[in-house]
C-alpha cells in the first residue's frame, strides 16, 4: 500500500526538481543576458572615458625635409585618413566632379576623368578660341588628382611651363633642393623650365608640409607666389613690408594657406615668374586695370585678333569680397570644418564642397535645416548661372559681330575698340566662370562683374556701329 | 536529496544575484550614477560629448545665474525629474550607440522647455512684447542664441 504513495512522492519530487532546474536555467539565461548587457555598457563607458584623454603619440620625427604625407600620417592618423579621402568624386548641383569613365590612350592613361565643361557649354570654345583651354577644360577633381590631371590634360598639346607646377604639386622641398636651400631661387629656376622637365622634380600632390610647420604644426605660407602676392596686395592697402608668416593672425592663416593657390595669376616676363596681380587690389576690375596698365595678354583671339586675358580660379579674391569673409569666416571654416573624432575635434582634412557636408560646414553657425541651407546656396548659384548665361551669350554675339565687321571693312580703330571691349568683358565673365563657387563666395560682387561685362559688350557693339562717342558719354 | 537540491538552488541564485548586483553597482559607480541626482553643471559633461557646451557655458553670460538644469529642465519637482529621466535615457542611448545628428540639435520638446525657462526668470520684462495674436509665440533663442552657450 505504501509503495504507490512512495512512488507518487518520488514522482512529485522528481517533477519539482525538474521544474526547479528549468526555472534555474531560465534564470541563469536571463541574468547572463543582463550581465552581458551591463558588462557591454561598462566597457562602452570605459572606452568613452579613454576617448576623452588626448591620444596624441609622436611616433616619428618630422623635419622641414619630410615630404611624404604618409610619414606625417603616422603622427596624425585621423587627419591623414581624412586627407586621403579627397579622391572621392561627387558632384553638387553646379560643380564638383563625378567619375566619368574613359578609355586610356598612350598619351593619357586615366580611366576616369571629370565632366568636360566644353561639352556642357560649347560657347566656351568660342570665348577661348586660339587658346589651350578651348582644347580641354573639365570640372575640377579633388586635391588628390591635381598633379595627375595637370599632366594628362589635352592642354599639354600646347607647350606649358614649370611655373604651372607651383600649385599642382608639393613644391616646398623640391624648390629648396633646386635652389640649394633657397626657396625663392628654386622657384625662379623652375618657373621657365619646360613642364616635362620641371615635373621630374616633384613627387606628391599638395602635402602636409605645404601648409604646416613640421615642428609646431602651425599654419605657414610656403608658396613664393603668395608670399610675394600678399606683400603687394598689403602694400596697396597701405601696409608696407608685409611678412605673412610673421604678421598674419591664426584665423587669417586659415584662409591664406588656401589662397596660396586658389587665386588669379599670370606669368611675368621671359623668366615666366608666377605673379599674383594684386597691385591695385583683389577685385576683378582692379586686376583688369593692372593688366591693362602693363599691356599684358595671355593670347590673341583666333577669330577676332583681340588681345585676350584668361582668368583662373579666383576663389580667394572672390571670397574676399563676400559676406562670409566680412564676418571673419575663413576658407577652412566651411571647407575643412571641425569634425568630432572620439572626444577630440579636428579640422576635416577631406577638403570638399560644403554642400556635401552641410551639417558640419553650415549648421555650426546657421541653426536651420540642411534642406533650407542647401536651398539658400543654390538660390545664389542659380541666379549666378542665369547672369553668366546672359553675359556669355552677349559675348559670343560680340565676337560674331567683330568677325563680320572685319570682313565688312570697318575702320581699324573702331575694330580695336570693339576688341578691347571683348578682352575686358571676356575676362570678367571668365572670372565668374572659373571661380569655383558659382557666385556663392560673393553673390553681389559676382553680379556686379556680370553687369560691368554687359556694359563692355554694349560699348563694343556701339563702337562697331560707329557711335563710340555716344557710348563713352553713356558710360561716364 | 531534496535538501541538497534546495541548498544548491539557493546558492546558485544568491551567486547569480550577487554577481548581477556587483557588476551592476560597479558600472553604476564607474559611470558616476549618483552624480546625476545633483544640480552641478559639471555633471552634464560627465560624457565628453557635452564638454564643448560646458566650456561655452562657463564663458557665457548666464553662467553666474543659471546652471544647466535651470534652463534645460522644468522648475517643479516631478516635471523636472521626468525631463531629466527622459533626456538622460535618450542622451545615454545616443552616446552609447553613436547615432545622433552633428552638430547636436535640441528637439522641439527640449526647445519648449528652455523657452519656458527663459520666461520663468524674464517674464516681468518680456510680457509686454509677447503678444502673439494667435500666431506662433515669440522665440527668445532666435535672437538671443548665445546667452547660454555659443556651442
Amino acid at each position: 500500500m505504501s509503495e504507490p504513495s512512495q512512488n507518487g512522492d518520488q514522482n512529485r519530487t522528481g517533477l519539482r526538481l525538474q521544474r526547479l532546474l528549468r526555472l534555474s536555467a531560465i534564470l541563469v539565461l536571463f541574468v547572463a543576458l543582463a550581465a552581458f548587457g551591463v558588462t557591454a555598457l561598462l566597457v562602452n563607458i570605459f572606452e568613452r572615458k579613454q576617448e576623452a584623454r588626448n591620444p596624441f603619440f609622436r611616433v616619428v620625427e618630422l623635419t622641414d625635409e619630410t615630404e611624404d604625407p604618409a610619414i606625417w600620417g603616422k603622427n596624425f592618423p585621423m587627419q591623414y585618413d581624412l586627407y586621403t579621402r579627397t579622391v572621392d568624386m561627387q558632384r553638387t548641383r553646379y560643380g564638383g566632379s563625378e567619375a566619368i569613365p574613359r578609355t586610356p590612350t598612350s598619351d593619357d592613361p586615366r580611366t576616369v576623368v571629370a565632366q568636360s565643361r566644353l561639352e556642357l557649354d560649347p560657347r566656351l570654345k568660342t570665348m577661348w578660341a586660339g587658346y589651350a583651354f578651348a582644347i580641354d577644360f573639365r570640372e575640377e577633381r579633388g586635391h588628390a588628382y591635381m598633379l595627375e590631371d595637370q599632366m594628362f590634360t589635352a592642354r599639354q598639346q600646347k607647350p606649358q611651363v614649370g611655373a604651372c607646377i607651383h600649385c599642382h604639386a608639393s613644391v616646398y622641398i623640391p624648390y629648396k633642393k633646386l635652389g640649394n636651400g633657397d626657396l625663392i631661387r628654386g622657384f625662379e629656376l623652375m618657373n621657365p623650365m619646360p613642364y616635362a622637365e620641371a615635373r621630374k622634380y616633384v613627387e606628391h600632390p599638395v602635402a602636409c608640409i605645404d601648409c604646416h610647420d613640421p615642428e609646431t604644426m602651425q599654419l605657414r605660407i610656403t608658396r613664393p607666389g603668395f608670399l610675394e602676392g600678399i606683400k603687394v596686395a598689403k602694400a596697396a592697402e597701405g601696409i608696407p613690408n608685409y611678412d605673412v608668416n610673421k604678421m598674419a593672425t591664426r584665423q587669417e592663416m586659415r584662409a591664406f594657406v588656401c589662397g596660396q593657390c586658389h587665386v588669379e595669376y599670370y606669368f611675368k616676363g621671359e623668366e615666366k615668374r608666377l605673379t599674383y596681380p594684386w597691385f591695385n587690389g583683389y577685385k576683378a576690375d582692379d586686376v583688369l586695370a593692372y593688366y591693362d596698365s602693363i599691356g599684358f595678354e595671355d593670347w590673341t583671339h583666333a577669330d577676332t585678333g583681340a588681345p585676350m586675358l584668361k582668368a583662373q580660379h579666383p576663389e580667394f579674391e572672390t571670397w574676399n569680397q563676400g559676406i562670409h569673409s566680412r564676418a571673419g569666416v575663413a576658407c577652412a571654416d566651411c571647407h575643412m570644418p571641425y569634425v568630432r573624432s572620439g572626444a577630440m575635434k579636428i579640422s576635416d582634412h577631406h577638403v570638399r564642397s560644403p554642400l556635401l557636408n552641410i551639417n558640419n560646414a553650415c549648421q555650426t553657425c546657421h541653426k536651420v535645416s540642411e534642406d533650407e541651407l542647401k536651398a539658400r546656396a543654390e538660390n545664389i548659384q542659380a541666379k549666378t548661372m542665369e547672369m553668366r548665361d546672359h553675359s556669355m551669350g552677349a559675348l559670343v554675339e560680340l565676337i560674331g559681330a567683330i568677325q563680320e565687321a572685319q570682313s565688312a571693312g570697318v575702320p581699324a580703330e573702331r575694330l580695336d575698340e570693339a576688341r578691347q571691349a571683348q578682352r575686358r568683358a571676356s575676362f570678367l565673365i571668365d572670372w565668374v566662370e572659373a571661380e569655383n563657387s558659382t557666385g556663392f563666395h560673393a553673390s553681389q560682387e559676382t553680379a556686379r562683374l556680370m553687369f560691368i561685362s554687359m556694359d563692355h559688350i554694349r560699348k563694343g557693339q556701339i563702337a562697331l556701329a560707329g557711335r563710340s562717342e555716344q557710348a563713352a558719354s553713356v558710360m561716364q | 536529496m531534496r535538501r541538497r537540491s534546495i541548498v544548491f538552488a539557493v546558492v546558485l541564485l544568491s551567486a547569480l544575484a550577487g554577481i548581477g548586483m556587483g557588476v551592476g553597482s560597479y558600472t553604476f559607480i564607474y559611470a558616476k550614477g549618483f552624480s546625476y541626482m545633483s544640480n552641478d553643471a559639471i555633471i552634464c559633461a560627465n560624457c565628453h560629448i557635452m564638454k564643448n557646451h560646458f566650456d561655452a557655458w562657463a564663458k557665457g553670460s548666464h553662467h553666474a545665474v543659471a546652471v544647466c538644469n535651470d534652463c534645460h529642465t522644468p522648475h517643479s519637482l516631478i516635471p523636472k525629474y521626468f525631463v531629466k529621466g527622459l533626456n538622460g535615457f535618450n542622451h545615454s542611448l545616443a552616446f552609447t550607440t553613436g547615432h545622433f545628428h552633428e552638430p547636436i540639435q535640441a528637439t522641439a520638446f527640449n526647445h519648449r522647455v528652455a523657452e519656458a525657462n527663459c520666461r520663468y526668470c524674464h517674464e516681468d520684462i518680456v510680457h509686454q512684447i509677447d503678444v502673439g495674436g494667435g500666431r506662433e509665440p515669440q522665440d527668445c533663442i532666435r535672437c538671443h542664441r548665445y546667452v547660454g552657450h555659443w556651442e
